[in-house]
């Protein structure tokens, strides 16, 4: 049995980028083989698309002026339900304890679930746009509508990712978080949709540029904001 | 090792802790009784740095909180009654995660000492949802020592454990003890405590009402002397 | 305590009266606008209705910083204050700004901007309170209610900013030549008169308000104080 050791040297922040890093790793491999949230998030995804045509009668006229904001709501609903399974995971067996006892940057913590949340909702992005565009037959393989996606995405799960830590340490989490989470995020989706149509439609650049200027600006504002309050959302 | 002087803690108008003075030499192993509601997590929460005080003074290994907290950190292993464990990673996926968190150097040695400390070697490539509660428990531990702190804390470990699970859980517990930590373990069971620990602290109404150690105490006499306190 | 200071006393008179005289001036002092007739005159309530729920924004938004910062709970009840007294008012500022719409753009509700921003900010403020309702610990609920509201308060320009955005690359399709103005008359000296006065009334009102929330929330505290000590 080996001896009690001297605690190892006291410094702060070099393990910033270590800790970002075991956390997102940690997410991803108990996801990639229970694959729960992704397979919830991609059926409930497949719903909506469902009944959206059944909504919306997509016939093909109707297509082209709605086809950006189908795709958006359904990933903004897919995107609560991984966001509030992310962080209940984390609440249920006291883990946010587990993390919050580790001698890290309570920031780092965020960013870890920022990425693995985010690479859950790309994922779930990455089947649906495909399967969309052979049931509808439109082109959705655009590069400009694939950065628009990802700025979009990024806008998102910044924000979802503070509003959920805060949603499941209350009492009625398991409805709180689409309510505290789309009044806050309606310029993401304002700017998501109209930049994917843009894009669809094969706008000029110019046209388009100002919503992927507000989504920048949105995402730039927004992670610096969750950046330096999430601290007082894990801390008693 | 640890020391607390005056510490209060409200939640808004409810005072729980009042003005709570405590001290642990190194070595020592504290049990920390107390009836429901008295106040033990609480300030197990505030030893652990999960919850600030709202007055007072809180010292660990030399260490003031919450102003150096990233040193005490470094120092406090923390077992409670929930395993804060990953149900769908492995015990040694879940053991990497932690020695991550914490940046420990050879962490491949210290995963595989480890699991070997609390008998689950054999099972380390299987998932932690598969385990049994006591099984769980143990890797909670073993989650703990990980980064071999000075000062433990027990909040209620033996909660949900049948008898075979808690004898085993003694057995991993006197282990850590023996390699020179300091312990502070709560607890409802006064019969576990009084086997495991080298002082009894009897928490009530927010202070400490009354502190024996083992040796002035004797064999069997932890339930009268709990229940005078408490009646007093 | 269980009385109102005089000050207040004084206040609430005159608050009334203030009331009463923005009511005469803009029913009877303003003079009727040529083309919209007296529905215009509902303008000058929309306008001090949706300049109190505008300081009541700021207020909150700068309390729940000012909260994060020097963690008294004062700070939360103003910014809870705040936030209750700014429903209310952007709510009947909004029922407002419809009954002027209806005659004037045909339609009781347009997604104009300001009006869009204004309904969004409602929906904050409900979210806000229900996140409130779900949590017992009162510092916890001021924390989490202090970044939303941080949150809210970033996020509500810059939806204003998205859909005034929105707005002049999609043409506004609405019955009625009249579709960009708000305030868009000219405006004769004495309408200017009366929409600065109604905005000081209601600045007033709002004090008065708020003055009369802060007491109830000491109140309430008061009560919850007996409560503990009676349990004890």
């Amino acid at each position: 049995m080996s001896q009690l050791l001297p605690p190892s040297p006291d410094r702060p922040g070099e393990n910033y980028f270590g800790a970002v890093a075991a956390v997102a790793w940690k997410d991803l491999t108990a996801e990639l083989r229970s694959r729960e949230l992704l397979s919830a998030m991609l059926i409930f995804a497949m719903l909506v698309i469902l009944v959206f045509n059944f909504a919306l009668e997509l016939d093909k006229k109707s297509r082209e002026t709605v086809t950006a904001g189908v795709l958006w709501v359904t990933f903004a609903f897919a995107g609560t339900l991984g966001l509030n399974r992310s962080m209940s995971v984390e609440k249920d067996r006291g883990c946010l304890d587990g993390l919050l006892l580790a001698p890290v940057d309570r920031s780092a913590i965020y960013f870890g679930k920022v990425i693995s949340n985010l690479a859950f909702m790309l994922i779930v992005e990455v089947i649906v746009l495909p399967i969309y565009s052979v049931l509808y037959s439109v082109n959705l393989f655009n590069p400009g509508l694939l950065s628009v996606i990802l700025l979009g995405s990024l806008g998102y799960v910044a924000v979802g990712t503070l509003l959920a830590t805060m949603a499941v340490q209350t009492r009625t989490r398991d409805v709180l978080l689409p309510i505290l989470l789309f009044p806050v995020v309606i310029p993401v989706l304002v700017s998501a949709v109209q930049a994917s149509k843009g894009f669809l439609a094969g706008l000029e650049m110019s046209e388009i540029m100002p919503w992927l200027n507000l989504l920048i600006v949105y995402d730039v504002i927004f992670i610096a904001a969750a950046f330096m309050t999430f601290d007082y959302v894990v801390e008693e | 090792m640890i020391l607390v002087k005056k510490l209060i803690k409200r939640f808004g108008l409810k005072t729980v802790l009042r003005g709570l003075d405590f001290r642990v030499e190194p070595g020592e192993f504290v049990a920390l009784l107390g009836p429901n509601g008295a106040g033990k997590t609480t300030f197990l929460r505030i030893l652990a740095s999960l919850s600030r005080p709202s007055l007072g003074q809180v010292t660990i290994a030399g260490f003031a909180l919450p102003a150096q907290v990233a040193a005490v950190r470094r120092r406090l292993g923390v077992v409670s009654h929930q395993p804060l464990l990953y149900d769908d990673l492995t015990a040694e996926e879940n053991l990497r995660f932690y020695g991550r968190m914490y940046n420990l150097p050879n962490l491949d040695e210290r995963i595989i000492e480890v699991l070997e400390m609390v008998g689950l070697m054999a099972r380390r490539h299987d998932l932690l949802r598969t385990f049994s509660r006591g099984m769980q428990q143990r890797l909670a531990i073993g989650r703990a020592v990980l980064h071999n702190p000075q000062v433990m804390l027990f909040d209620e470990p033996y909660t949900g454990l049948d008898q075979d699970a808690s004898e085993m859980l003694d057995s991993v517990l006197r282990n850590v003890a023996a390699q020179g930590r300091t312990v502070v373990m709560t607890s409802h069971d006064l019969a576990r405590a009084e086997g495991l620990a080298s002082r009894f602290d009897i928490l009530s109404r927010g202070v400490i009402a009354a502190s024996a150690s083992q040796v002035s105490l004797g064999q069997g006499n932890l339930l009268d002397f709990y229940k005078g306190v408490l009646s007093a | 305590m269980s009385s109102q200071p005089r000050a207040l006393i004084v206040l609430n008179l005159v608050s009334a009266l203030l009331l009463a005289a923005s009511y005469y001036a803009s029913l009877v002092y303003a003079p009727l606008e040529a083309i919209m007739g007296a529905v215009q005159r509902v303008f000058y309530f929309h306008v001090a209705t949706a300049w109190v729920g505008m300081i009541g924004f700021v207020v909150a938004a700068v309390a729940g910083i000012v909260y994060l910062w020097k963690k008294d709970l004062k700070w939360d009840e103003i910014s809870l204050a705040a936030v209750e007294i700014s429903l209310v008012f952007f709510f009947i500022a909004i029922v407002l700004g419809s009954i002027w719409a209806r005659p004037i753009w045909g339609a009781w509700w347009t997604w104009e901007p300001r009006l869009t921003t204004a309904a969004i900010l409602e929906m904050i403020y409900l979210a806000y309170l229900l996140l409130r309702q779900g949590i017992e610990d009162p510092e916890k609920r001021a924390r989490f209610g202090a970044v939303y509201t941080l949150l809210g308060g970033i996020s509500v320009p810059v939806t204003f900013v998205s859909i005034r955005v929105f707005r002049t690359i999609h043409p506004i399709v609405v019955a009625g030549a009249n579709a960009e103005a708000q305030g868009g008359f000219s405006m004769a000296p004495a309408m200017l008169q009366t929409m600065l006065f109604a905005i000081f009334a209601f600045s007033v009102i709002f004090v008065t308000l708020f003055w009369h929330r802060m007491r109830l929330s000491a109140l309430a505290n008061r009560v919850e104080q007996l409560k503990l000590k009676v349990m004890q």
